[in-house]
């Protein structure tokens, strides 16, 4: 299981933009590297991030070996309505990750 | 002036050296280019033509460690139903490949700021381009000096 850590805002007014911040344990392992026998370290990445507000996508991202390791994002959403945020991420095998915060919009 | 410094070869320089020797024979054919970047570009916006302006990045001016370097890009725009940025791109001139990671977001992320954080094989101009959604491009740059470059190690 890969660590998420969310930062989102437990309660917004609405029209509100609120900042998102989502970081995923993962080592992104870019596939160039080579180990001590000089065999070539095979890639290993996150490929997709999404953000969906009560399933309707707020932000996608996609992501290559430069991103850095422990991958952080940080983006804005508008608060409309209370509900859930889901963060998602799908590596290149099709491995998804998850995590569910609740807004709450007054 | 040399030979006031009787130690020339430093660790620095040994430790430099070395990082440029095993660099030039393991990246040598795989590096990006300026030029990829504009392929890339072209690539992914259907060869439209980017305007300079509206785009910010912000790195820092000097890395020490290119393995995690912050960087935030900012578009700006109203963020409406009307005029909004549809997607932000992020390239890099000197890795193995030109693409860092493309952003999509809308009308409803109300900031067009998104913030992460990038591998950097070596100095570098880090590049991002905006597309708007009635087509048009912008783009914007920023430069960092990387002391230890990322990717090989």
């Amino acid at each position: 299981m890969l660590m998420i850590r969310i930062k989102a805002p437990v309660k917004a007014t609405k029209g509100q933009v609120i900042e998102l911040k989502a970081m995923i344990q993962h080592k992104m392992e870019t596939g160039y590297r080579r180990d001590k026998y000089g065999r070539q370290i095979p890639r290993d990445i996150l490929r997709r991030f999404e953000c969906l507000y009560n399933e309707e996508v707020v932000f996608r991202a996609q992501f290559f070996p430069a991103v850095a390791a422990n991958p952080i994002l940080t983006f804005y959403t508008v608060a409309t309505e209370s509900g859930f945020l889901v963060f998602r991420w799908v590596d290149e095998a099709g491995v998804e990750a998850f995590d569910k915060v609740e807004l709450e919009v007054v | 002036m040399s030979q006031d410094h009787p130690v020339k070869f430093g660790r620095r320089s040994m430790l430099k050296a070395g990082a440029a020797g095993v660099g030039s024979l393991v990246w040598a054919p795989l590096l990006a280019s300026p030029a990829a970047v504009d392929a890339s570009i072209a690539d992914l916006f259907d060869g439209r033509v980017a305007q300079s302006g509206r785009v910010t990045v912000k790195i820092p001016p000097i890395t020490e460690n290119g393995t995690s370097v912050a960087f935030r890009v900012d578009v700006e725009s109203p963020m409406t139903q009307e005029d909004h940025v549809l997607r932000i791109a992020v390239f890099a001139e000197e890795n193995p490949v030109p693409d860092i990671a493309h952003y999509e977001l809308g009308p409803r992320a109300g900031i067009a700021s998104v913030e992460s954080r990038i591998r950097m094989n070596g100095s570098q101009r880090i590049r991002a381009v905006a597309e708007m959604n009635d087509g048009s491009l912008w783009t914007g740059h920023a430069f960092s000096i990387v002391t230890l470059a990322a990717c090989l190690l």
